[in-house]
């Protein structure tokens, strides 16, 4: 025998009797990700709604064993839609907890503050909510993931389809904030490429919807969409202000996104033959298997429906574990590089995929139109469109600063 | 920019009227309770929302509107009751901040406890359809219910001054905002009276939220949005003048809602604008007593 | 027991500079996380600013989120947007802000008293809100100021590098201890002396021939003056300040901290932010209605123990205390 072929295949052996050890030292506990989120605050309902989506996910993911042969535990902690909050929580997971990635956030402001302490440690950040300034230089740093839609992509995927098929001319009622006002500027000028005309707008404090003094304004001017980019009651406050002065009956109403939190808050009849954009609703399960295994799945664990928001908790969390599975590693840098290395996935409603220069996802989209009344508890709307993901709706990488 | 038609000013004061009207029933609950017993009550929002919420609670209930319009501050006013008999009544003699501070924290606490019972979810407060249609006032379409608010709002502050200048409490309640001491002196048991007062202080907050409920929805947060507006209004017209508190509900109303039309910019910071201009000319506010504020 | 207790807590109560350096040196190390004892000393320090004027000069404010948030814009557009390279600077800016601010303002609103007085001051923070909100380009607007750098502390020819959590808390703690020296000498002065007595009736120090409206002024500024202290270093720490800094909720803060901690104490409002922040940190991960709790042991406190807890603590030390 030879002395070469001996030695070489003792050394073998010894490393696979070795090898075992060396993963029982890596695999010490699970794998942590911190989950920022506002459970308390006038969003509760859709920070629950994340919330279910990533127990979901990690309780599927446990089930089969985990990844790396490491069960992932998620950590959520109340940011109460305070920046300065969500700061210091975000702080907390990875100083305290020591979490390896950070999925989280809704409102805009309360993700790019969560964003800063994440890239200040190095981690890995998927932000779960809309928001313009995330993916974009310069607050979007190499591991910046942004799930969720924008801004941009709802109000070009909302407006596009609203200037074709509901009118040419529009009105635009906006709260006055950075969300309210990148509405108001994409879909004015998604509405005027396409050779409609917006012919007028109204802003509007944010948190004091009151529209009384506007409406007879907008009514005069006769516009055949009006768009309120109303956040959250808000828009509950707006939808009942236009039935009552007799706007819904002469135009037609679109919002750029809507939840059936609040289409329950305000009833059906408030929001019927509303439009809206909207990444995910709950009855694409007829026409979705995905989607189906999704739902089921969910309503399964929770007794609830789940909403649009779920879906991106239960799409972030996932990721972060496809990310380890491919990187073989819980190093964030190791991670980014291998989901932007295999960018497409599918969790829960069709393909979707990273986009390399900005870590920007891109998904499909759906415009709703409200029905009244709802079937059963849950069955707010009736599916208008579908948008498919299209790297075209979002601004391009240079648009965002990048080189 | 806006037109500036005759119909469209007429319009924006018509509706700045009707606005006025739910801070008016804020401010002079608020007022009276400050100008009898130099309690500040921050919870007053609070109080306004819990208002709101119990007349969804009581119209899901009976299914009568009217119920719950009654029913609603009644509530709240037994509420006030209980929060003056072991909540306030145990700082009286200390320092006069420590109402205030009570009554931010419970601000806080009631918040969250209509959260835990109602839920996240803010709810719907629909008002009778026989108020849900509109009404031509000649100059625009007005709808129904905010007249009915108007409505009430009057009906309720002739009440209020029918029961100050008319009955011996009211007389006694007059007395004792002008020197509670003499009222207490002359045999009176003015804790009595406190109490009382508190209670339909803390009613009129009550009433204001259910009125208001079906304009803009039922949520958790709506005290806190109204809190600082109606904390202008009662320091503009000033602590403890109920002529005050409706005088400066009224024109707080009629600017808010010039304003959000012709500059909505501003339409945030113009009551504070306002505010620090009357206290510079008159230092107590409108109508306020001279030399509390100097 | 009770000895036990005074023996530890007269020594802190007669040097409190000593005792909150030491306090604060050793904290990183007995809670959770380092994060956690540099945030309790900046709002310690925010809420003690706040508890000279309400604490040993008697009056209320409801806008001191004025001064913290101008310290903090002041620190990070110089910062951030300007491109000041160094940190001294970039700290001076902050509290020049403050500073200014708070002349201006209490000059304005001391003219009044009482309830007039507090919302005037109300009204100024509000003011720099929305002024802060809508100026976008400036200030971020709504969505924050973001992308304040960590620079080095150019001390002496060294370069400090503050990154680090441990080193940012030594860094602020020497901060919070010159404030905490500099108010110790103020109040010592008979300058301290005739805030107490405007504490305790205003008339009659005016009687007594101070000019009382200045003298509030100065404790005015003073408390602006370390409010923006604070603010300017939680802009470095976060690296952003949200505009909520402004917001009227903000200055809610420093009362519920210092009438936890205990008013006109010098330890109170360091006792009164690691009680709050503490507790918000922990409750918080694992109970959603921790806000709750939070308001019932304010409302308990505004009830049976006004003094707050170090204040109540110092009260019920045996006799023959300082």
């Amino acid at each position: 025998m030879d002395r070469r072929y001996f030695l070489g295949t003792a050394t073998a052996t010894a490393a696979t009797f070795a090898f075992p050890a060396i993963l029982r030292a890596q695999s010490s506990g699970p794998i942590k990700i911190g989950f920022p989120l506002p459970l308390t605050g006038p969003f509760g309902a859709i920070a629950t709604d994340q919330q279910r989506g990533a127990i979901l996910a990690m309780e599927q993911v446990n089930a089969r064993g985990g990844v790396l042969g490491r069960q992932i535990e998620v950590l959520f902690r109340d940011d109460q839609l305070k920046p300065a909050v969500g700061a210091q929580r975000t702080k907390e997971l990875i100083e305290n907890e020591k979490v390896d990635f950070i999925v989280g956030g809704l409102a805009a402001h309360v993700q790019m503050a969560i964003n800063e302490q994440a890239k200040a440690a190095g981690k890995l950040f998927i932000s779960i909510s809309q928001s313009d300034e995330i993916s974009a230089k310069p607050d979007s740093g190499p591991l910046t993931f942004h799930e969720a839609l924008n801004p941009t992509i709802t109000g070009r995927a909302v407006g596009g389809w609203g200037v074709k098929n509901l009118g040419k001319a529009w009105w635009i009622v906006y709260a006055d904030y950075a969300w309210g006002k990148q509405n108001d500027a994409v879909f004015t000028s998604v509405v005027e490429k396409a050779g409609g005309k917006v012919l007028g707008h109204t802003p509007y404090p944010l948190g004091k919807p009151e529209f009384s003094t506007h409406i007879p304004k907008i009514l005069a001017a006769k516009p055949e969409v009006v768009l309120a980019a109303a956040p959250g009651t808000d828009s509950v406050a707006f939808a009942k202000q236009a039935i009552s002065f007799g706007l819904k009956k002469q135009t037609k109403l679109m919002m750029p996104l809507h939840f059936v939190y609040f289409a329950k808050e305000g009833g059906a009849d408030l929001f019927a033959d509303v439009y809206a954009g909207t990444s995910f609703y709950w009855e694409l399960e007829n026409t979705i298997p995905q989607a189906k295994k999704y739902v089921e799945a969910f309503q399964k664990r929770f007794k609830e429906t789940p909403d649009s928001y779920s879906g991106y908790g239960y799409s972030g969390i996932m990721e972060v574990v496809r990310g380890v599975e491919l990187a073989k590693s819980t190093n964030s840098d190791a991670v980014a590089t291998a989901l932007l290395n295999n960018p497409i996935y599918d969790h829960y409603k069709g393909k979707e995929w990273w986009r390399k220069c900005d870590r920007k996802a891109f998904q499909d989209l759906w415009i709703v139109k409200g029905v009244s009344p709802a079937r059963g508890e849950w069955g707010y709307y009736d599916i208008a469109a579908k948008v498919p993901a299209d790297e075209a709706l979002d601004r391009t990488c240079a648009e965002k600063g990048y080189a | 920019m806006a037109d500036f038609s005759l119909q469209t000013l007429a319009a924006q004061a018509f509706t700045g009227l009707v606005l006025g009207g739910i801070l008016v029933l804020l401010a002079t609950g608020l007022s009276l309770i400050f100008g009898l017993m130099a309690v500040v009550n921050f919870s007053h929002g609070s109080l306004y929302m819990l208002g709101a919420y119990f007349g969804v609670f009581l119209l899901t209930f009976t299914k009568n509107f009217w119920v719950a319009l009654i029913g609603a501050p009644l509530l709240v006013g037994l509420f006030g009751l209980f929060m003056e008999r072991f909540l306030v009544r145990p700082l009286y003699g200390r320092s006069p901040d420590d109402p205030l501070l009570l009554t931010f924290g419970l601000s806080l606490v009631l918040v969250e406890l209509v959260k835990l019972i109602w839920g996240r979810i803010g709810l719907t407060l629909d008002p009778p359809p026989a108020l849900a249609g509109g009404v031509d006032l000649g100059f625009m379409v007005f709808p129904a219910y905010r007249l009915f608010i108007l409505a009430v709002t009057a009906v309720t502050l002739l009440g209020l001054w029918l029961f100050l200048e008319r009955t011996n409490i009211g007389l006694i309640v007059r007395a004792g905002t002008r020197d509670p001491l003499m009222v207490r002196a002359l045999g009176f048991d003015l804790g009595r009276v406190w109490f009382l007062i508190f209670g339909l202080g803390v009613a009129m907050a009550g009433l204001a939220g259910v009125l208001a409920g079906p304009l803009r929805g039922v949520y958790a947060e709506m005290g806190f949005e109204m809190i600082i507006e109606c904390f202008v209004v009662v320091v503009v017209g000033g602590m403890g003048s109920l002529v005050g508190a409706i005088v400066a509900g009224l024109l707080i109303g009629e600017i808010v809602s010039l304003t959000t039309f012709f500059a909505p910019k501003a339409s945030e910071l113009v009551i504070f604008i306002v505010m620090a201009v009357v206290l510079l000319v008159r230092p107590s506010g409108l109508f306020g007593e001279p030399g509390l504020a100097e | 027991m009770k000895g036990a207790v005074a023996a530890v807590a007269r020594p802190i109560a007669a040097h409190p500079v000593l005792s909150i350096v030491i306090f604060f040196a050793l904290l990183p190390f007995l809670v959770p996380y380092r994060s956690l004892a540099t945030q309790v000393l900046v709002y310690g320090l925010f809420a003690l600013g706040f508890n000279l004027l309400y604490g040993y000069t008697g009056i209320l404010s409801f806008g001191h989120a004025a001064f913290w948030g101008l310290g903090a814009y002041g620190t990070g557009i110089a910062l951030a947007k300007l491109g000041v390279k160094s940190l001294w600077l970039g700290m001076l800016s902050g509290l020049v802000c403050a500073v200014v601010a708070g002349a201006i303002v209490g000059a304005f609103c001391l003219r009044r008293r009482g309830i007039y007085f507090a919302m005037l001051t109300l009204a100024f923070s509000q003011v720099f809100y929305f002024a802060a909100f809508h100026l976008a380009d400036l200030t971020g607007g709504d969505d924050g100021l973001r992308g304040i750098p960590k620079l080095p502390l150019g001390f002496f020819g060294l370069e400090i590098p503050l990154d680090k959590p441990i080193a940012f808390h030594y860094f602020a703690l020497a901060w919070a201890t010159l404030a905490v020296a500099g108010l110790r000498r103020l109040l010592d002065s008979p300058f301290g002396a005739v805030l107490r007595a405007i504490r305790e009736n205003s008339d009659r120090a005016t009687a007594c021939g101070y000019d009382v409206a200045r003298l509030k002024l100065v404790s005015f500024i003073f408390s602006a003056l370390i409010a923006g202290l604070a603010g300017s270093l939680d802009a470095l720490r976060l690296t952003i300040v949200p505009v909520e800094a402004l917001y009227w909720a903000t200055s809610g803060q420093a009362v519920i901290m210092t009438l936890l901690g205990g008013g006109g104490t010098f330890f109170g409002p360091f006792v009164g932010a690691a009680t709050f922040l503490v507790l918000e940190d922990r409750l918080g991960a694992f109970l959603e209605s921790w806000p709750i709790i939070v308001g019932l042991i304010f409302m308990a406190f505004v009830l049976f123990l006004p003094k707050g807890i170090w204040g109540t603590l110092l009260d019920h030390l045996p006799r023959g205390s300082a």
